[in-house]
């Protein structure tokens, strides 16, 4: 059957919103708020661990990083982050433990399709926009700035 | 040759070919749902010791139609043809099932409209006198569906309230030529739908997709048979979900029809909203065909329903075309079915 006339979806869809639930937007900031604060506290934790244990304040803000992304990686392998992003939404998505559960869960994920078709390829599906970009504009931001030298 | 038809879209079927016997098979997840009851089997994981998702939904079909041959007491060759159809891509659960059972196969693809696509198309086979038994089937998976339709399963991200859980299961029913006996469950009258699209684009959303597609062939059905919506017991839609349903009754409501407490929603009725993590309910070509298999044949074999309109619904939605931008169009196939309580007549 042709698509209905751009009216009549007009007003389809508008009551189709009109009857949809609104997302508890305000539960979902008070969770992100919670678990995105709650995640940064740690890593907080763990770089003064690290400068406590001797190491720069530049090589510990690497050595934290580098801890959350392992534990992230390890809450992703044991089915725990998912049930954390579930509940705090952006808050678990932001800090850099978002980012590596969206690259461990696809590499856990695809690696039945095999080494390099499934994890080599895939690996990235859900984190490649962010680093394509991510690189992008670091490379903009650079050449303005040699420019303006 | 007298033509079997009714109206724009429906086809009479004179011998009224019989449900002879279904089978349901389901999930962990399904198996703590309020029809649990109903189930032939409950799996006790979803990947039931295979090595893939994917592997374990062609399984799951197998196991369904086991059952339902060893509940009808017959042999695969005794089986004309078997029709069947899933979620994946190139419908590769049912293909592969198909690959390990000897009778001859028809894949189908209806999106979750499957079910009553098969069992309409089983039914028509029967009545033509093609087959003396036809297996209609249909299932989805939650963990195949997700990782082909939307992010890896271990991925944390927010769900809003408008999606659905898709079915971890699969139904069979078998289907056997009528022979004018009013007790047992059979098939009188089948619809096949059109393609309709107001333009819905949430792929969160897909029961607003559908139920454009659910009100169009119920209506449809209810004039091509000269009908009321109080001529049936239950007239139940795949898996439009809470808000999908609630749009599918003003739909219907506009157009005239006004169904109060005889319209239900398989995907309602598969999960406890409240005490299960399922949002606006069930999915999946496996919500209707277990509902159905389960659940709805007990009751029309026990004569506590009498006439049912199964309306199995569909989103033909693709993750690609989504992405380009386009729409999300929906369908629905309706199967009206009598069991004994219906009496003779119709």
């Amino acid at each position: 059957m042709p698509k209905a006339p751009q009216a009549v979806q007009q007003s389809y869809q508008q009551m189709s919103t009109r009857m949809a639930p609104r997302k508890p937007i305000l539960r979902n900031m008070v969770a992100a708020f919670v678990t995105g604060g709650i995640i940064c506290s740690v890593g907080q934790v763990i770089l003064n661990y690290w400068i406590a244990a001797g190491q720069t304040t530049k090589d510990a803000i690497g050595l934290a990083s580098g801890t959350l992304v392992v534990m992230s990686a390890l809450l992703t392998g044991f089915g725990v982050y998912d049930l954390i992003g579930r509940f705090g939404g952006m808050g678990s998505a932001l800090p850099i433990t978002g980012f590596a559960n969206s690259i461990v869960s696809p590499a856990m994920e695809y690696r039945r399709e095999g080494m390099v078709l499934g994890i080599g390829v895939r690996m990235f599906t859900v984190a490649g926009p962010v680093i394509v970009f991510g690189l992008a504009t670091s490379f903009l931001v650079v050449l303005v700035q040699q420019l303006l030298r | 040759m007298t033509l079997k038809r009714m109206g724009r879209q429906t086809l009479y079927l004179p011998t009224a070919p019989i449900i002879y016997q279904a089978a349901a098979v389901v999930g962990p997840v399904e198996g703590k749902g309020p029809l649990k009851d109903h189930y032939d089997e409950i799996l006790p994981d979803a990947l039931i010791g295979q090595k893939s998702w994917e592997k374990a939904e062609s399984a799951i079909i197998k196991r369904a139609v086991q059952i339902v041959l060893q509940k009808a007491g017959l042999e695969q060759k005794d089986v004309s043809f078997l029709l069947a159809g899933d979620l994946l891509n190139q419908i590769a659960a049912s293909n592969f099932a198909a690959r390990d059972i000897n009778i001859p196969y028809i894949g189908l693809y209806g999106a979750c409209s499957t079910m009553a696509q098969a069992m309409a198309v089983a039914a028509v086979f029967v009545d033509g006198g093609y087959a003396q038994c036809a297996l209609a089937a249909a299932s989805s998976h939650f963990d195949s569906a997700e990782r082909q339709y939307r992010y890896p399963l271990e991925f944390g991200c927010q769900r809003p309230p408008t999606t659905q859980r898709t079915v971890t299961g699969a139904g069979a029913v078998l289907l056997t030529g009528g022979s004018g006996d009013i007790s047992a469950v059979r098939v009188t009258h089948v619809t096949f739908g059109m393609v309709m699209d107001l333009g819905m684009k949430d792929p969160n959303h897909m029961g607003a997709a559908m139920a454009p597609a659910a009100a169009h062939t119920i209506s449809q059905h209810l004039s091509d048979t000269g009908q009321e919506p109080s001529d049936y017991d239950l007239i139940i839609t795949g898996d439009l979900g809470v808000y999908g349903l609630e749009l599918c009754k003003k739909l219907l409501l506009d157009s005239g029809l006004e169904l109060a407490d005889n319209l239900d929603d398989c995907g309602i009725r598969i999960y406890d909203r409240n005490a299960q993590d399922v949002h606006a309910g069930g999915s999946g070509c496996a919500c209707s065909a277990v509902t159905f298999a389960g659940q709805l044949m007990h009751e029309l074999t026990a004569g506590r329903l009498g006439r049912l309109l199964l309306v199995s619904t569909g989103a033909l939605f693709s993750p690609t075309t989504q992405q380009q931008g386009e729409s999300i169009p929906g369908i629905a196939h309706a199967v009206a079915i009598q069991g004994p309580a219906a009496g003779g007549g119709g």
